[in-house]
């Protein structure tokens, strides 16, 4: 049978990306200026990143058989993706043109590869598919997180993130083999209709393979990886993991559990209560205590994940709109957050919470968008968190868990607790030698500035909530 | 434009103008605060006499001045949609006049003016934004919006153990929000009969009275101990004291005069409204939790040193007091708790303005350490005398009309169990007299301690590990008297013509009570 290549249209997403790779990876061969080369990768991203936009309504369609599955859901997170992925690439600006030792070229290449793995497991209709996605945005990313070159912390995190998530995959692969045992089918779909009649081995499958994907998204006990990871990685990269790459993942996830898991939802909602209740309460409480600001926002992201969980959970349209939202106003929040921490990291090379002590005195903009970030991470409003958490939390209670939001709202005090810890270091507490006022970069201020109006502005705009109601497909089909 | 919402938007209005003006201009933002609250006290006045020639003129709907624009719709259905009645009326124009005070108040800010003047503002967009709601998310988002500006205006305008206390404030009243949360949740997947359209509009959800006792008897204790931790209901009042005892002055007026309202008025307005069998059910615990509030936070009074503490306590005691009426259920009662929230609310911003202008002069609230300041800052020592007589409830001031309108109205109950708690109620009038002549006695009259006389010029001495200080003392100068003469008059019209406003609050409350009893 021939080949049908009017399937790859609906692919045009991938497609486009990939355009953008064989660009670059030629531009390196020949531009030899690192500034001049940023120019011309971040132009090419995000004239991908507009042409996302308009393609992403008449798109529905599957390719390959049913492997390859394309929406409007899967095109509006890609989209997100992109977003994040091109304000990332303005916060690595100053960072790519001053410290970057391992080469320009491969900072874009390698994070545009596993931005096109994040995009196969976003669109999966088939386990083996999935998982091909997954390994394509792993590995790159390890290389990626071993990029900074001063000290042995980057080597240490590239080698802390390469063994455990080879480890899960090796977890989740055999997860993936008993379902195709127990199922005889590897697409979401067969696997829907077979996953009936629950024996310890259908359980066990799913186990192993939660326990794989927990470790991406890095949910308790499968984080350990998490904090040394994103303290050793460039602040860029670790900025990219918190977000977009916890993004993806999660995405692909809701997609297989509401799709092919879900006639017996109970056994799954089971076990995702319990990792939830555990994620977002040792995530918080370790946060506590953290002083280095990477490892700080890395035990935040824990958490945050956790709540991104409870959409999920909620196992309804209003549960997946309310994730993919929260995924939205979440990466805005954590990469305006991410931004300040590199920006100053970058002049400076502080990152300590004592090197904030005061920072409101000297650089009254940075604390101000610093001051918005935290509140939004902790949900007050008006800020944009607190609108994502309200309908996550709502999608929890509509499912009819109250005290599931109990806890988790419980939760948020303790979370509130250390985000005004940071707070209060820029406003509160005094200091003898505080960062002195520095002038960040245009790039670093523009992509700032657009974090700092989403934060502000999405919550009020109810149509952006309502449109990804809309293009929600929910559970079960 | 609906007069209603011109609150708000005058106040965002202030937001930006503040914003723009540099920081080093002072007295421009000064005077911009000061023209912005007095509009926000016009529109107020216009609301007031609005209101009452409307009821005058036979308009029946209960939330007069009513609007709703669709906000969210599909997913969750959320409207911004505002409307008041006599009650909301009643609050309203009480934050009115806290915020001018407050604004005069403040004058004297010099440190970071405009950064405390903006968190000011947001504090009282919170305030306005939540009384004037009648959707259930509107008003929670308003609610939060008035608590997190509280830990930076303490944190970093605040003296004393100001971190500390910041935190803990914040922390427990997002506690509470927690709680309330839940409850909202549950309100709102309750709000109508299966397959009917959710909505959290306040009068469609007691229209449709859809939940099922059972579930009222989960929501209705998270609900009303969220909103009850700002109303300082014991136990969870501790963060009162020492948030109070270390904010600003203003943020104090602000915080115990109109925040803690919103804990009452959030009671009545969603616990007890939404929720009434369960209430019924319920009311008993509370009625006894609040009634503990009412007595320990008098005695508590009675032992502190610091004026503030002392204040802080009595805020704990007469807001028991507002929770401890509404619970009682009856027209009577609950008038006296929304007239007592109008009353605790004037006289405490006065006690806390004055304490503030006494201690920005002395540096010291410790009554250990002051006495015979009469001779020295009569008017200051005059109007304390006159809070203090309003708080102790003599007849003429407002407290008297409060807590006179509470006790009659909880005494119909002819129980015993209900007998009793409001004869322990009433002790606290005398032990609130008990605390306010001890410190009146003590600082205000007497010989002069620790003061100097050198020529016409008194000075405070105080010795500070080992240094000696000459602080120059003096009487209120005209902001200080703007601020105080403002409170005072409203006291006394309370006080002296109570019937327009009683019948204004006691009208919206017919058809509750009636539903309660």
């Amino acid at each position: 049978m021939d080949l049908d290549y009017s399937q790859f249209l609906s692919m045009s997403h991938e497609v486009s990306l990939v355009v953008v790779l064989i660009v670059l990876l030629l531009a390196d061969l020949l531009i030899k200026n690192k500034k001049a080369f940023q120019y011309l990768a971040i132009a090419a991203f995000a004239l991908h990143t507009v042409a996302g936009f308009y393609s992403y309504t008449d798109l529905a369609g599957d390719a390959f058989a049913g492997m390859y599955v394309s929406g409007a859901a899967q095109s509006f997170v890609k989209n997100i993706l992109n977003v994040g992925t091109l304000i990332v690439f303005f916060f690595s600006f100053e960072w790519n043109n001053n410290e970057n030792k391992s080469g320009v070229g491969e900072f874009f290449f390698l994070t545009l590869s596993t931005l096109i793995g994040m995009y196969f497991m976003v669109s999966a209709g088939d386990f083996l598919f999935f998982y091909i996605g997954l390994e394509t945005a792993s590995i790159p990313m390890a290389a990626l997180v071993a990029m900074n070159k001063k000290g042995t912390e980057g080597a240490e995190a590239a080698a802390k993130y390469i063994l455990t998530a080879s480890f899960s995959s090796g977890v989740m692969l055999f997860g993936i083999s008993l379902i195709y045992g127990a199922c005889g089918s590897l697409y979401f779909d067969e696997v829907q209709a077979a996953f009936t009649n629950i024996t310890a081995l259908h359980i066990f499958a799913l186990v192993c393979f939660i326990a794989g994907v927990g470790f991406k998204i890095s949910l308790v006990p499968f984080h350990f990886w998490t904090a040394d990871t994103y303290q050793g990685a460039p602040t860029g990269i670790t900025a990219y993991l918190s977000v977009i790459s916890k993004g993806a993942a999660v995405f692909a996830f809701m997609c297989i559990l509401y799709k092919a898991f879900a006639n017996e939802p109970d056994v799954w909602q089971n076990i995702l209560w319990w990792l939830i209740v555990i994620t977002i309460t040792i995530g918080n409480l370790f946060a506590i205590r953290q002083k280095n600001l990477k490892r700080f926002l890395a035990f935040s992201s824990i958490s945050q994940a956790g709540y991104i969980m409870l959409g999920v959970f909620a196992s309804s349209q209003t549960g997946m709109s309310s994730t993919i939202y929260y995924i939205l106003i979440y990466m805005f929040t954590n990469l305006a957050a991410f931004g300040i921490i590199s920006a100053i990291e970058n002049k400076t090379g502080k990152v300590g919470m004592d090197d904030y002590n005061g920072l409101y005195s000297t650089n009254p903009k940075l604390a101000f968008a610093m001051t918005l970030a935290m509140f939004s991470l902790g949900g007050i409003p008006p800020f944009a968190g607190f609108f994502s958490k309200f309908f996550i939390f709502a999608a929890v209670a509509e499912h009819g868990d109250y005290l599931l939001v109990f806890l988790a709202l419980l939760n948020t005090i303790i979370s509130l607790y250390y985000y005004l810890l940071v707070v209060k270091a820029m406003f509160i507490n005094k200091s003898d030698s505080p960062i002195e006022t520095i002038k960040i970069d245009a790039m670093s201020r523009v992509a700032l500035l657009v974090c700092v109006v989403a934060i502000l502005v999405i919550g009020f705009i109810s149509s952006i909530y309502m449109n990804i109601y809309e293009i929600s497909f929910g559970f079960a089909n | 434009m609906n007069i209603l919402s011109a609150f708000v938007v005058v106040l965002l209005v202030m937001l930006v103008a503040v914003f723009l003006i540099p920081g080093e201009k002072k007295n421009a933002i000064r005077w911009t605060m000061a023209a912005g609250s007095m509009v926000i006290l016009g529109l107020a006045g216009y609301l007031v006499w609005n209101f009452l020639a409307q009821r005058e003129a036979g308009a029946t709907d209960k939330f007069l001045f009513a609007d709703s624009t669709v906000w969210y719709e599909g997913v969750i259905n959320i409207s911004y949609s505002v409307g008041v009645d006599g009650v909301s009326v009643a609050m309203i124009m009480l934050s009115a006049i806290v915020v001018i005070t407050g604004v005069f108040a403040s004058w004297a800010v010099e440190d970071k003016a405009k950064e405390y003047f903006l968190w000011f503002i947001m504090l009282s967009i919170g305030v306005f934004g939540f009384f004037i709601s009648v959707d259930l998310f509107t008003m929670f988002l308003f609610y939060e919006v008035a608590l997190i500006p509280m830990y930076l205006l303490i944190g970093v305008w605040g003296s004393g153990d100001k971190e500390y206390a910041a935190m803990k404030l914040t922390l427990m009243l997002m506690g509470g929000s927690a709680f309330l949360m839940v409850g909202i949740f549950g309100i709102y997947y309750f709000s109508a009969e299966d397959g009917g359209a959710l909505t959290f509009n306040l009068e469609e959800i007691a229209a449709n009275a859809a939940m099922p006792i059972e579930w009222q008897r989960v929501f209705f204790p998270l609900t009303f101990v969220g909103f009850g931790v700002l109303g300082a209901m014991f136990p969870f009042h501790t963060w009162s004291p020492d948030g109070h005892a270390s904010a600003p002055t203003a943020v104090s007026m602000l915080h115990a005069g109109v925040l803690m309202k919103l804990g009452g008025y959030g009671c009545f307005r969603v616990a007890m409204t939404l929720m009434p069998e369960a209430c019924k059910e319920q009311a008993w615990i509370f009625i006894v939790l609040t009634g503990i509030s009412v007595v320990y936070g008098a005695f508590s009074a009675c032992v502190q040193n610091d004026l503030k503490y002392i204040n802080a306590y009595s805020s704990v005691s007469h807001c028991g007091l507002v929770l401890f009426a509404l619970l009682m259920m009856n027209q009577t009662a609950m008038t006296g708790a929304i007239l007592q929230m109008l009353s605790h609310g004037l006289m405490t911003a006065l006690f806390f303005a004055l304490i503030g202008m006494i201690y920005g002069q002395t540096h010291t609230r410790d009554i250990r350490y002051l006495g015979g300041l009469m001779q020295v800052m009569p008017f200051l020592c005059v109007c304390y005398v006159i809070a203090g007589m309003a708080s102790l409830g003599l007849p003429g001031l407002s407290g008297f009309v409060a807590e006179m309108t509470i006790f009659v109205g909880s005494f119909a109950h002819e129980d015993l169990f209900h007998r009793v708690l409001v004869i322990g109620g009433c002790t606290s009038i005398v032990i609130t007299a008990v605390y306010i002549l001890r410190v009146v006695g003590k600082i205000l009259f007497g010989p002069l301690y620790k003061i100097e006389k050198v020529g016409d010029q008194y000075n405070y001495v105080s010795e500070h590990h080992g240094e000696v200080h000459h602080y120059p003392l003096r009487d209120a100068i005209w902001y200080e008297k703007i601020a105080t003469i403002g409170l005072i008059v409203s006291i006394a019209i309370i006080g002296l013509y109570p019937v327009w406003i009683s019948d204004m609050i006691s009208e919206s409350l017919e058809a509750v009570a009636a539903m309660l009893n």
